[in-house]
C-alpha cells in the first residue's frame, strides 16, 4: 500500500477527538529496545541489520493493535513519503536517511509507530493529541509487554535495558510533549522559563528551526534522564511540568491581554493580513504566522472558523508537503508562492480578527465624526 | 566562538542543557548542528553530543590506555569516539568500567529500577521468595522445629529447579 493512501489527510487527523486542551498540541512516549547479541544498527553489517528487520516486523504486525497497520522497509519508500513522514512527527531525520534494513510500522488509528533500526533495533512510539501523556505511556508499555514474549530483548538486571547510546540506558523512555507558548514568547519570558525546566531535568526545544530558536512559538518538553528512576516517575514528574507550562502561558496571555491588548491585537491582526493577502511566503514566515493566528483563535478572535484551519495549515505547507501536492520539482521560490496561494485560499472565507470591544470604545485622540 | 564538533568552522548555535545539575555549553556551527539532528524533534539531547566529544576520553583513561575489544561484536573505544554509540549490547559488560562513570553524570542512578521484562521479574520474585524461605528453615533448625525444617527444606529445592529453569 502507498504511505499516501494510508496517511489520513492532514484535516482529518487534526478534527479528530481530543482532549479540549489549547495549549498542549500532543504528548508522546517512546521506548527504545535491542535484541540480543545482535550488534546495534549503527554498527551491524547489512544482513544482521536485515536479520533484524525480519525478527521484528512480523513481530510488530501479529500485534492485535496492528491490525491494517501500513509496515514497509525503507528502501520501499521513496525520499518524499520520507519526508512527509517526518513533518507528520512519525520518524525521525535519522530514520528518514536508512535504507535497507530498516523498516517503519504504523497503525491505523496512526498512534502507535515503530521504527526498526534507527539508532536502536526497535523504537516505538504511542501519540496522542493534546495532553494525554499518561494514556501515551499505557499504550506503549501494553504494546512492550506484549512484543517482550514474541523478541529476545537485550536486558540486564542492574542496567535495563540495553541501548545503542548510554543516553538511552535502563528505561529506554522518552516523554515529550508539544506546545504552543505564543504569549511566554512575546512577553520574554520563555528563556527564564526554559532555564527553570532544564533545571529539573527536561530538555526544552523548539520543535521547529535550528539551534534553539523556536519557530512557530512550539517547544517540546522530554526527559533527559532514563536510569535509575521508574518511568511513572519520569511520566508523573512531566505531567507536572507540563501542568506548569499551561499556567504559566495562560497567566501570560491574561497578562498581555490587560496590559498589553494592543500590542496582542496588533500582532495577531498583521499576521492575519499578512497570511491572507501575500503572494509569497517562507516557511520559517508562515509558521510564525500561523502561531499568531492560532493564538487568535484561541482568544476568539476569529469568529465563526475552525482553528482547525490553522492547524492543518501548518503541516499543508510544509516543503515535503507541497511537493507531494504539486510536483516534487519545486524550486524554493515556487514553494514559496504556492504555500502563499495556499493560504490566501484557505484563509478567504476568514474574516478579519474581531477586537471590536476595543474598536467601538473611541479613543479620545479621535475627533468626533462631523 | 569554533565549532565544538569540527573545531573548525564558527559556531552559530549555542546551547545550553543542564544534565544533573551541572551546566553544560555547546556551540555548533550550522552544518554540524544540522547533522548531530540538533534541530530533530524526535532525537536529539545535548548529552548525546558531549558523549560523543568527551565520553571517548573517559572510557579510553578508564582502561589505562589499553586497547578493549568487544568479543561479541568487535567494538573497541575507538569505534565509541567515532559514533558515540556502542556496538552491541555485550559491549555494556566489556567496557563497564568506563561506562560507570559516564552514567553518572547522564542519568539519576546508575542501576536500572524501572519495568523489567516478564521473564526477569519471576526469577525476581523466585529469588525474594528464596531468600525469605532459607531465612525461615534457618530459624526453625534453630527453634529445633525438624519437621518444620524438613517440609521448608523440600520447598526451597523445589524452587531451585525452578529458578534454574527459569535462568537463560
Ligand atoms: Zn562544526
Ligand atoms: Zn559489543
Amino acid at each position: 500500500m502507498n504511505i499516501n493512501d494510508f496517511l489520513s489527510s492532514p484535516p482529518l487527523s487534526q478534527h479528530r477527538p481530543e482532549p479540549d486542551d489549547l495549549i498542549v498540541l500532543s504528548s508522546r512516549v517512546r521506548l527504545a529496545r535491542n535484541l540480543r547479541q545482535l550488534p546495534f544498527p549503527g554498527f551491524a553489517k547489512k544482513n544482521d541489520r536485515v536479520r533484524v528487520l525480519e525478527t521484528i516486523r512480523p513481530a510488530v504486525e501479529s500485534l492485535p493493535t496492528m491490525v491494517d497497520a501500513f509496515s514497509a522497509t525503507m528502501d520501499s519508500l521513496t525520499n518524499l513519503d520520507k519526508q512527509i513522514l517526518v513533518e507528520r512527527h512519525l520518524i525521525s531525520r535519522e530514520h528518514a536517511a536508512k535504507s535497507v534494513g530498516s523498516g517503519f510500522v504504523l497503525n491505523k488509528e496512526e498512534n502507535l509507530c515503530v521504527m526498526i533500526n534507527e539508532e536502536d533495533h526497535l523504537r516505538m512510539q504511542s501519540l496522542r493529541p493534546g495532553l494525554q501523556i499518561k494514556e501515551a505511556w499505557k499504550a506503549i508499555n501494553q504494546m512492550d509487554s506484549t512484543l517482550e514474549k514474541k523478541l529476545d530483548y537485550a536486558f540486564s538486571p542492574e542496567l535495563g535495558y540495553l541501548t545503542a547510546c548510554p543516553t538511552n540506558l535502563g528505561t529506554g523512555i522518552r516523554v515529550s510533549a508539544m506546545l504552543h507558548l505564543p504569549a511566554l514568547v512575546l512577553s520574554e519570558q520563555i528563556n527564564q522559563i526554559v532555564q527553570a525546566v532544564n533545571k529539573l531535568g527536561l530538555a526544552v526545544r523548539g520543535l521547529y528551526g535550528e539551534g534553539t530558536e523556536a519557530l512557530g512559538n512550539i517547544f517540546q518538553v522530554s526527559n533527559q534522564m532514563t536510569l535509575g528512576e521508574l518511568e511513572t516517575d519520569i511520566v508523573e514528574r512531566l505531567s507536572k511540568v507540563v501542568a506548569q507550562l499551561i499556567e504559566h502561558e495562560q497567566n501570560a496571555r491574561a497578562t498581555l491581554l490587560e496590559k498589553k491588548s494592543k500590542t496582542v491585537y496588533n500582532h495577531i491582526g498583521r499576521a492575519y493580513g499578512i497570511l491572507a493577502n501575500a503572494h509569497s511566503m517562507s516557511s520559517k514566515e508562515s509558521m510564525n504566522l500561523l502561531s499568531l493566528m492560532r493564538l487568535g483563535f484561541d482568544l476568539s478572535l476569529f469568529q465563526g472558523a475552525d482553528r482547525i484551519l490553522v492547524d492543518e495549515l501548518f503541516i499543508t505547507t510544509q516543503p515535503a508537503h507541497l511537493q507531494k501536492r504539486f510536483t516534487e520539482k519545486l524550486t524554493t521560490e515556487e514553494r514559496d508562492f504556492l504555500r502563499a496561494d495556499m493560504m490566501r485560499d484557505r484563509l478567504k472565507d476568514v474574516s478579519r480578527p474581531m477586537t471590536d470591544k476595543n474598536e467601538s470604545r473611541r479613543s479620545p485622540l479621535d475627533k468626533p465624526a462631523e | 566562538m569554533i565549532c565544538d564538533v569540527c573545531k573548525q568552522n564558527i559556531a552559530s548555535v549555542h546551547l545550553t542543557q543542564i544534565v544533573n545539575q551541572e551546566t553544560k555549553k555547546i556551540d555548533l556551527c550550522e552544518p554540524c548542528s544540522k547533522e548531530k539532528g540538533v534541530d530533530d524533534p524526535t532525537g536529539f539531547s545535548i548529552a548525546d553530543l558531549l558523549l560523543g566529544l568527551g565520553a571517548a576520553q573517559e572510557l579510553e583513561q578508564s582502561t589505562g590506555g589499553k586497547q578493549i575489544k568487544c568479543p561479541s561484536c568487535g567494538f573497541t573505544q575507538v569505534d565509541f569516539k567515532k559514533a558515540g554509540r556502542l556496538g552491541c549490547s555485550e559491549c555494556y559488560h566489556h567496557f563497564n568500567e568506563g561506562l560507570e562513570t559516564l552514567l553518572k553524570t547522564m542519568h539519576k542512578g546508575t542501576r536500572h529500577i524501572g519495568k523489567m521484562p516478564q521473564f526477569y521479574r519471576n526469577t525476581q520474585d523466585l529469588t525474594t521468595k528464596l531468600v525469605n524461605l532459607q531465612k525461615k528453615l534457618e530459624k526453625a533448625i534453630a527453634d529445633e522445629q525438624f519437621e518444620k525444617a524438613a517440609s521448608l527444606r523440600d520447598e526451597l529445592r523445589l524452587l531451585n529447579t525452578q529458578l534454574k529453569d527459569t535462568t537463560p
